[in-house]
């Protein structure tokens, strides 16, 4: 094996880490505090894309430029759909949220095929051919942004959750619902803060992937198993974990693409996924259940 | 008196039905009813009557499907041997799933996104190996004649999917009267304190998944044989998980006849927007949006309504 091919490769599986980090890093702080698998992750990434997507093409604003509104809408979104629909509905159940948030999927998904067409769109943007060299590897420069970003927002959750009164009263919560509870923290709000924070992540990764990337209404489905496999093993509710997973599966990717030929590399994944939920269900930053 | 005169009526009309309906039209609406109804019933048999809500159902059909027209296509088995091996092979995939996520202790959440997994890695090996037609899937000649399961009128599949269908409800009716059954509910309901009780109950869920298996597996064969294709996104793919989940929550889980009920609905929901209009997922809106609306306010499902009435008329 060529060593400039096999470092190519494991750059490249760096990026698109970088990217899986940029969507796993909410869906984990969901799971982290609510304990619940937020199936509708990778259609509210899709909406956010068409959101990024139209901002560009609609109102001329630069991708990078719309992060902060993404952001803020994005956490609205989040907080009010906790709020009006998964809080109300789901009767304090965990199965039901799992339940909910997949019909939410559905019915988002399917929202945006019979607006938006099944078509996938792509946005041009002066830097989207622009690329770096980097060692053996000329990679695009979107892919590098993406990465640092992702590098930034796990620091940015990380200092948030541990540093704000926010992110303690969302810590008490995720440790010991009842007892947050008795010490006067709203419980029910912070589950809608907590959801709406990691639904915000979304708005960002969403700004960061587009210029690289493509958008149809089915784009979650890439990432939706493949974030999870991530926030499992890394351990549900870690940011580092979700760093370090998504950096591991990429690589993963990358590599078995490389060695097993692109249609069974995919299968790395799902075995990696498989093998971790059976030997070690917390991951390998996630304490005891 | 009362316990046998529904099901011996929705029988008779089962029975009836092609014969006061003839149309293709029709027909083929009787056997999307009872193909949803009996995988949803797969379903149902694991996620509602033994509490193992699994994300990855499509991983039983799949493994159906592929199994007989596998072995009729490379060892030119009749299908209707192939339907007996599937179910087989069904049970064998569900007992080994089910020992190992269970032997490792994995619940709820956990199991679900294991059993997705399983799909997916079973969707991804047959799209990338040779032997399973990779992602160009496997045509089953055209060999018309019953003995081959391909009947020239389309009420043969009719009467064959009931026969399917009725098993699985005669299966639903049995756990719900059976000392296993009974089992599966303490297991459901808490599985600690089941097991306190003395249940093996890695056994008893392991018994639930090769037997939800079996039947999943038989409707993937029943898929093959109808369409006379299959590849690894249909036979494996999200959406098949989906669909049997629907089916069953829609409907009522837990109970004989939700999935029956739910397999109706979403039957006549997907004719129904697809004869109107030709918009593209208009009926997956409606199915999503009866999911969260039946979780909301119907937590038992449809079936609630139709026992709301009964006991009204029953005061009355």
């Amino acid at each position: 094996m060529d060593a400039t091919i096999l470092g190519a490769a494991v750059i490249n599986g760096l990026l698109l880490g970088g990217s899986y980090a940029l969507v796993a890093v909410g869906l984990t702080l969901i799971y982290g505090v609510l304990h619940i698998i937020n199936f509708a992750h990778g259609s509210m990434l899709m909406l956010a894309m068409y959101g990024a997507f139209f901002l560009l093409t609609k109102a001329k604003i630069d991708p990078y430029a719309a992060i902060p509104l993404m952001v803020v809408a994005m956490f609205a979104a989040g907080y009010v759909l906790y709020r009006g629909l998964i809080g109300r509905f789901s009767h304090g159940k965990d199965e039901n949220i799992l339940l909910i948030t997949l019909g939410l999927s559905i019915v988002l998904e399917n929202v945006a095929l019979f607006f938006f067409t099944g078509d996938s769109q792509t946005i041009t943007v002066s830097y989207s051919d622009r690329m770096v060299a980097l060692g053996p590897a000329l990679v695009p420069l979107p892919k590098l942004v993406s990465f640092v970003a992702s590098l930034v927002l796990c620091a940015v959750l990380a200092w948030f959750i541990a540093r704000t009164d926010t992110g303690r009263a969302i810590r008490a919560v995720a440790k010991e619902r009842h007892g947050a509870r008795l010490v006067g923290i709203d419980v029910e709000k912070i589950f809608a803060v907590s959801y709406g924070i990691g639904i915000a992540c979304l708005g960002a990764a969403a700004c960061l992937l587009i210029p690289s990337f493509y958008v149809s209404p089915s784009v979650g489905h890439l990432f939706v198993i493949v974030a999870f496999t991530i926030v499992v093993l890394g351990g549900m509710g870690s940011f580092v974990g979700a760093l370090v997973g998504a950096l591991i599966i990429g690589l993963t990717e990358s590599l078995s693409g490389l060695f097993l030929g692109e249609a069974l590399g995919q299968i790395g994944i799902s075995l990696i996924f498989i093998l971790i939920l059976l030997f070690r269900p917390t991951g390998l930053f996630g304490g005891a259940r | 008196m009362r316990s046998w005169t529904v099901p011996a009526a929705l029988l008779a009309v089962a029975l009836a039905y092609p014969f006061v309906f003839r149309s293709n039209f029709a027909i083929n609406f009787g056997v999307l009813v009872l193909f949803f109804a009996l995988i949803g019933q797969a379903w149902n048999i694991a996620g509602g009557f033994g509490g193992q809500l699994s994300f990855g159902h499509a991983v039983f059909f799949g493994t159906g499907a592929y199994c007989s027209t596998i072995l009729q296509l490379k060892l030119g088995w009749n299908p209707w041997l192939g339907l007996g091996a599937s179910a087989a092979a069904g049970a064998l995939v569900g007992a080994l799933i089910a020992a190992l996520s269970f032997r490792f202790g994995l619940r709820g959440s956990y199991f679900a996104l294991i059993t997705l997994a399983f799909a997916e890695a079973f969707r991804i090996l047959t799209n990338a190996v040779e032997f399973t037609g990779g992602g160009l899937g496997l045509l089953i000649p055209l060999k018309r004649g019953a003995a081959n399961f391909q009947f020239d009128e389309r009420i043969g599949f009719y009467y064959t999917i009931l026969a399917l269908t009725v098993l699985s409800i005669g299966i639903a009716v049995w756990l719900k009267h059976s000392r296993f059954g009974a089992r599966l509910a303490a297991i459901r309901e808490n599985e600690d304190a089941a097991r306190a009780l003395g249940i093996d109950t890695y056994r008893e869920k392991v018994k639930v998944m090769a037997l939800s298996g079996a039947l999943c597996a038989l409707g993937g064969t029943f898929y093959a044989q109808y369409y006379l294709y299959i590849d690894p996104t249909v036979a494996f793919g999200v959406d098949k998980s989906v669909e049997m989940l629907l089916v069953s929550m829609i409907g009522g889980t837990g109970t004989v006849y939700g999935p029956l009920i739910g397999s109706f609905l979403i039957t006549l929901v997907g004719e129904y927007t697809r004869a109107v209009t030709n918009a593209q997922g208009l009926s997956l809106i409606i199915y999503g949006g009866l999911l969260i609306l039946i979780i909301g306010f119907l937590p038992n499902g449809l079936v609630d309504l139709f026992k709301l009435r009964w006991r009204r008329k029953r005061r009355a």
